[in-house]
């Protein structure tokens, strides 16, 4: 296994890696109609994902959507109602957590409280046949992989909650698994150490080219780290694809609105034509013109049109001659965050409410807009997304 | 608002205090009392506990409850941490709830019923009374205070510690004796210490189980009481309360100490966020 040097000049740079696209290309895991039910609950319903050697990939959703348990059947520690499973295309059913070539950090760590932190990374070497020298060679690799030298002999709780996190990473690390699960694995830590992590995170799996399947109800989270993410809702699997594609391409209204914020606009298709609809949107009366694919919406269909606030323009002035998609309204709200500032604007004849962001990129404005400031809000006819589901 | 003692408070704790220690005082104080007679003060002597060292029955007696107790304490602690591990962890099973009634039962029942029903059940299997009968009788009536103990401990214990053993190639029971047992262990081994407590002071089952040759101390002492007390008997007494106090007091420390270090990995784990 590659060790990860102690100073890098630049970060990998993440190749072009989309096995998924490659019809040729074998799944290391199968999930093939799996479903789980606990008495009447269903808690998975009938899900199937690929997920294939070396991707990172992430299970998204609110919590009780089902990816925790799907994460564990994986595991050994539920068995699915239906449905197979595969790893290396060997069926899982009936191997018990202790045989799988898989292992998981869990989400409160599980550290055991009465093991120092190196007999914790070794506990899991010591289940099988190595040589004392050869664990504590591989403990000592781990904990520097962590960066944890000189932890060795500290117990769990002599330590802080992301130097704990670390040992989980490098107990679960240790064994060399074929996957690693990661529940929520950086659920307990502040915002700062957890960007850290994510990073730290993406260029440990890049070096020691392992799969990576981390469940997360943190979608930003989901976006950092996964190559793929599969957005999960009441059991059920609702979009798989890259970030970039989840987020520019949402399949349906609830994987637009559960990424990132949007504004939906509900709509009925006019015309299409070529490459371009015109909707009749309901609240305010307008009309817009919008970038469509092939497979549009024949005239007449009730649709939603979706777009990102910061595809949106936001001017006091009138947007040049010749931009489509002209909106007026009036600011009702302001967020500032610093590197962005989002507006809230009301249209003019709706109490209908979208959010425009803009970067800052001067420290000062002229003529700042400011609240209650009569604005004009466009966008262009591929600034957003026709959603039908 | 004032947090101490007000004067209502402290005459109800000094009425409840005396209540409930004055007539152990007593028996401490009498206990090196110099004279022969039980109730008149003859000055400090420790005469009685020299005499009692040399009272081959009373000693007798002391042996055959320190082996009881221990031997009823150490089966009761392994039964009772099974019942209580099957409690936990085993979920719902059908005849779950009956179960638990059962295991709890002898806390509530009367000890002259136990008592009685063990007494006609080994009378009915034809079994001789004795130490044997007795010890069984003792693990009977203790085991379901080991599986109280063990089972409030059980069930704050994160069991994804047994699943993270799991997930790294540990089979389920060396994941117990590895990983489950030693951190249950306070619990277990107050559970330990309760039951012992509770087998050395027991004297309405030990009347209904024993036999020829396995008096217990509560017995004994009784038995003499009916002849006249003897300030011996203080002095046996004192010494058993000495036991008794230092044996609930270990219990007590060792789960706070569980708790205490419970709470700090708690509040380390916090402050290290």
């Amino acid at each position: 296994m590659a060790l990860k040097p102690a100073q890098k000049a630049l970060g990998p740079i993440r190749r072009s890696f989309a096995p998924w696209l490659d019809p040729a290309a074998v799944p290391l895991i199968r999930f093939e109609n799996v479903t789980k039910r606990f008495g009447d609950f269903t808690a998975v319903d009938d899900v199937s994902i690929n997920i294939h050697q070396k991707e990172f990939f992430a299970l998204l959703g609110p919590s009780g959507c089902g990816k925790t348990t799907l994460m564990r059947m994986l595991a050994g520690f539920e068995a699915p109602t239906s449905g197979r499973i595969t790893l290396a295309g060997k069926d899982l059913a009936g191997v018990p957590p202790y045989r799988r070539p898989v292992n998981m950090m869990f989400q409160s760590y599980a550290l055991f409280p009465h093991m120092t932190v190196a007999q914790n990374i070794g506990f899991g070497l010591r289940q099988e046949s190595y040589a004392k020298s050869e664990i504590e060679a591989r403990v000592t690799e781990m904990l520097r992989l962590v960066k944890l030298e000189g932890f060795g002999s500290r117990k769990p709780h002599q330590l802080s909650g992301g130097q704990r996190q670390r040992v989980a990473l490098a107990r679960s690390l240790a064994k060399k698994p074929k996957v690693l699960l990661l529940d929520e694995p950086l659920g307990a830590l502040d915002k700062k150490l957890r960007e850290e992590t994510q990073f730290e995170l993406m260029d440990l799996q890049q070096d020691l080219g392992l799969t990576f399947l981390i469940v997360t109800h943190d979608q930003e989270e989901a976006m950092t780290v996964a190559d793929r993410i599969a957005v999960m809702n009441h059991g059920k699997l609702v979009q798989v694809a890259t970030p970039g594609d989840i987020y520019e391409q949402p399949n349906c209204r609830y994987v637009a609105d559960f990424i990132g914020d949007i504004n939906i606009l509900e709509a009925k298709v006019a015309s299409v034509q070529g490459g371009a609809a015109r909707l009749a949107v309901q609240d305010p009366t307008a009309e817009i013109s919008v970038a469509v694919s092939e497979a549009a919406p024949a005239s007449g269909a009730d649709v939603a049109f979706a777009v990102r606030p910061e595809k949106m323009r936001i001017a006091l002035e009138p947007p040049p001659e010749g931009a489509a998609n002209v909106l007026k309204g009036e600011v009702w709200d302001i967020a500032y965050f610093g590197d962005w500032t989002k507006f809230l604007v009301k249209l003019d004849g709706s109490e209908k409410i979208v959010r425009v962001s803009r970067a800052n990129m001067a420290r000062t404005e002229a003529a700042p807009i400011s609240w209650d400031d009569k604005v004009h809000v466009w966008f262009a006819p591929d600034a957003g997304v026709l959603l039908t589901g | 608002m004032r947090k101490g003692l007000s004067s209502v408070n402290l005459v109800a704790l000094t009425f409840g205090f005396a209540f409930l220690y004055l007539p152990i005082v007593l028996l401490v104080i009498y206990s090196f009392n110099a004279s022969q007679l039980v109730t008149v003060w003859g000055g400090f002597s420790t005469r009685w506990y020299v005499s009692l060292f040399h009272n081959e029955q009373l000693l007798e007696a002391a042996w055959v409850t320190v082996r009881v107790g221990i031997l009823s304490a150490t089966v009761a602690t392994v039964l009772g941490t099974l019942a209580a591990v099957t409690l936990v962890r085993m979920g719902r099973f059908p005849g779950r709830t009956l179960f638990s009634g059962m295991v709890y039962a002898p806390l509530v029942m009367p000890e002259v019923i136990t008592g009685l029903s063990m007494l006609l059940l080994f009378v009915a299997i034809g079994l001789d009374r004795g130490f044997f009968t007795l010890a069984l009788a003792h693990i009977t009536f203790s085991m379901c205070f080991v599986a109280v103990v063990v089972q409030s401990r059980l069930i704050s214990f994160d069991q994804s510690l047994e699943e993270a053993a799991l997930d790294l190639g540990c089979p389920p029971f060396k994941t117990f004796i590895v990983i489950t047992l030693p951190i249950i262990l306070p619990a277990i081994v107050s559970g330990w210490m309760l039951a012992f407590t509770l087998s050395i002071d027991d004297l309405v089952i030990s009347q209904f189980t024993t036999g020829p040759g396995a008096t217990t101390l509560p017995m004994r002492i009784y038995s003499s009481v009916r002849l006249g007390v003897k300030p011996e008997i203080n002095a046996v007494c004192t010494i058993l309360i000495a036991i008794v106090t230092t044996g609930v007091i270990i219990a007590s420390i060792a789960t706070k100490r569980a708790e205490n270090e419970r709470a700090k990995a708690e509040r380390a784990a916090a402050a290290g966020r």
